[in-house]
């Protein structure tokens, strides 16, 4: 069991962090491009068209990634909102403050592609479906944390305010979604053909989990590089860091 | 018990005191149903009353510890208020009662403005009756998050928004399916169970987080 | 009686980077009064607010045995009520058993007898003032905890302050009180231990 505690002691250091991630960034940064690439020239360049849909099944190789990656992030800074309530964490508030924008950003790239997909396969760019309000939700979410964040201002002080809210959010989510969902099969709009989920053929599903597996490589990659940011930020005054830089 | 009526007294003769500021809520809400009569005309669906009874809620409820963090009243409650719980209920019952409750009870006035049609309004009341205090909670932790940084406003209504869906999904087409007669026991139920959800978790939600407001 | 009032044991404090004070030890036992000395912003507002337990010091833990009855920079009394009003208010969250006459009298010992029942939005802020100290003598709670309790009293207002805390500590009670000037003459209310900060 001591080696549980060790590790967790030891990420919770920014310095003993800091020194070991940059391995990490450039390995990810390399395995998630690579697994994006290839997954993203398999589904634009060698899967068949879709029967229904027709081409504009590709877009998808994209959107569902960065639309399962979001709900991700957002889990993942709660998570890191409890440990930082807990245990005082400094790392775990600097996980947030690094992801949240992160979050938003791709939450907002899912939306996009749901919106060029659905303007050829809907017919509308928008559609009241349960899964675009939620995404859409979502975004608001993540902007809460980024506003709320600079409008308390000093970081010591809107640590814990920012955490607590993610955590309001977490249980708030799966609430959101099902009272989206319940309002969303109530009006159907008749314009829907083809729901986003039917059971997808296996010649779209490799690609797709090249691609989902590259984007949560690459956006872990994004997010440690951006918190290695925030360390520079916080403990811009601390010996070690100086030390470090004046070494490399 | 006995922090909840020493809290909830005190705020109602505060907002007695300053009367004016007591009747915001419901003078907006009037005020903007005028404005949305005049705007989107008078067959709307009784949705759009929920959506200006969401809005009185959320500029209302922005600032409901705002003078109290001024003037350190809002300290001297969590230093002394053991337990916090019922002082926090305490104050927020009274803030509802000033805020949520006119307006569900003037609601029928502007369902007529609005839908002109009385049928449903019985059912609009008690969605009102039942969701705003939800909202009140809900809003209360956005409020409570911010009150520290002396401008709430935007910001609350950002926060706290998103967290107001559930509630306004149920209750507006409760509202709305109370119109053509058809059932509305399930949206019923489910807003009663998003109160009971919020009576429950909000305040302590609320308490933590006027706690952290006052860190130094 | 219990031995002591209140233990701080090894608290810690800093703003951002800043440490404002670490390893800070404090036992108050009855009949003390401690005084925290130290320039703007040396910590003696946060450390009397990890006192009495609105802000949570970074380590170290603090143990009240009774809570402490704190007086701040904000007076902590509602404008649209009369002082009284806000006594009554104080006593009851803070499960205080007072009724009005025991209020009208500490409102009279601090010298707002007559303006007991004006709004407080009317009074002057040494009135104000002596409401927020009026909140002391609500409830005998043993513990004072005071910062820069003088702002905006007059000479006599201080006396007075010198006389309640000379009365408070001789009679088992303690307070600990940051401020810049001496309170006053009376033997009882100096300082039975210094806390120097930011040194």
């Amino acid at each position: 069991m001591g080696w549980i505690k060790r590790t967790f002691h030891r990420t919770g250091s920014p310095r003993w962090f800091f020194a070991g991630s940059r391995a990490w960034v450039i390995g990810l940064y390399a395995v998630g491009a690579s697994l994006i690439a290839v997954g993203s020239v398999w589904g634009l360049g060698f899967v068949p068209p879709e029967r229904l849909q027709g081409n504009s099944v590709r877009i998808l190789f994209i959107h569902a990634p960065a639309a399962h990656l979001a709900e991700a992030i957002y889990v993942a800074i709660a998570i890191a909102g409890f440990v930082f309530l807990v245990w005082r964490m400094k790392m775990a508030d600097m996980l947030i403050e690094a992801a949240a924008p992160i979050g938003f950003v791709v939450t907002v790239l899912a939306l996009a592609t749901g919106i060029i997909w659905g303007i050829p396969t809907w017919g509308t760019g928008w559609v009241w479906d349960a899964r675009t309000v939620s995404t859409l939700l979502l975004a608001f979410l993540f902007f809460g944390l980024v506003a709320l964040r600079q409008a308390i201002g000093r970081p010591d002080r809107a640590s814990r305010a920012v955490a607590l809210l993610a955590l309001v959010g977490v249980v708030n989510i799966p609430i959101i979604k099902y009272s989206v969902e319940w309002f969303t099969t109530l009006h159907q709009p008749p314009s829907i053909v083809i729901g986003e989920k039917p059971a997808i053929a296996p010649v779209f599903l490799m690609p797709l989990a090249v691609n989902v597996l590259g984007f949560y490589c690459f956006v872990a990659g994004v997010v440690i590089a951006a918190l290695r940011a925030r360390i520079v930020e916080r403990e811009g005054g601390a010996q070690w860091l100086h030390d470090w830089i004046s070494k490399s | 018990m006995r922090l909840f009526v020493a809290q909830f007294r005190r705020d109602l003769l505060v907002a007695v005191r300053s009367r004016s500021d007591a009747a915001n809520p419901l003078v907006f809400f009037v005020l903007a149903t005028v404005l949305l009569g005049l705007g989107g005309g008078a067959n709307l669906a009784p949705g759009a009353i929920w959506v200006l009874a969401l809005f009185a809620n959320v500029l209302a409820v922005e600032g409901v510890f705002r003078r109290d963090h001024d003037d350190g009243t809002l300290e001297q409650l969590l230093i002394h208020a053991q337990p916090l719980f019922p002082a926090v209920m305490g104050k927020l019952a009274a803030h509802w009662a000033l805020s949520g409750a006119p307006v569900a009870v003037l609601s029928p006035v502007a369902a007529i403005m609005l839908t002109g049609t009385t049928s449903g309004i019985g059912v609009l009341v008690l969605t009102l009756c039942i969701g705003t205090p939800a909202l009140t909670l809900l809003g209360a932790i956005g409020s409570a998050l911010t009150v520290a940084t002396g401008r709430g406003g935007l910001l609350v209504a950002i926060l706290v928004l998103p967290f107001y869906v559930p509630v306004l999904i149920f209750g507006a087409s409760a509202s709305t399916a109370a119109v053509s007669g058809d059932p509305v026991a399930f949206q019923l139920l489910a807003l009663s169970a998003l109160l009971a959800g919020c009576l429950t978790a909000a305040p302590f939600a609320v308490g933590k987080a006027l706690a952290i407001s006052q860190e130094y | 009686m219990q031995d002591h009032l209140l233990v701080a044991e090894a608290i810690r404090c800093s703003v951002g980077d800043r440490v404002l004070f670490s390893e800070l030890s404090l036992v108050v036992r009855p009949g003390d009064r401690v005084e925290i000395r130290g320039p703007n912003g040396s910590g003696k507002s946060t450390l009397l607010r990890c006192l009495v337990g609105l802000h949570e010091p970074d380590s170290g833990a603090v143990d009240r045995t009774a809570d402490g009855v704190y007086v701040g920079h904000r007076s902590g009394i509602c404008g649209r009520m009369t002082p009284i009003e806000n006594l009554r208010w104080f006593a009851g969250i803070a499960n205080a058993s007072a009724n009005d006459e025991s209020l009208a009298t500490a409102l009279i010992r601090v010298g707002l007898g007559p303006a007991r029942h004006e709004l407080c939005d009317s009074l002057s802020a040494g009135q104000q003032r002596r409401v927020s100290l009026a909140r002391l003598l609500v409830g005998p709670t043993p513990l004072w905890i005071l910062d820069e309790p003088l702002t905006a009293l007059d000479d006599d207002g201080r006396d007075l302050l010198g006389d309640l805390l000379a009365a408070h500590c001789s009679t088992g009670g303690a307070a600990v009180c940051a401020t810049h000037q001496v309170l006053s003459a009376a033997p009882g209310a100096r300082a039975t231990r210094t806390v120097a900060l930011g040194t």
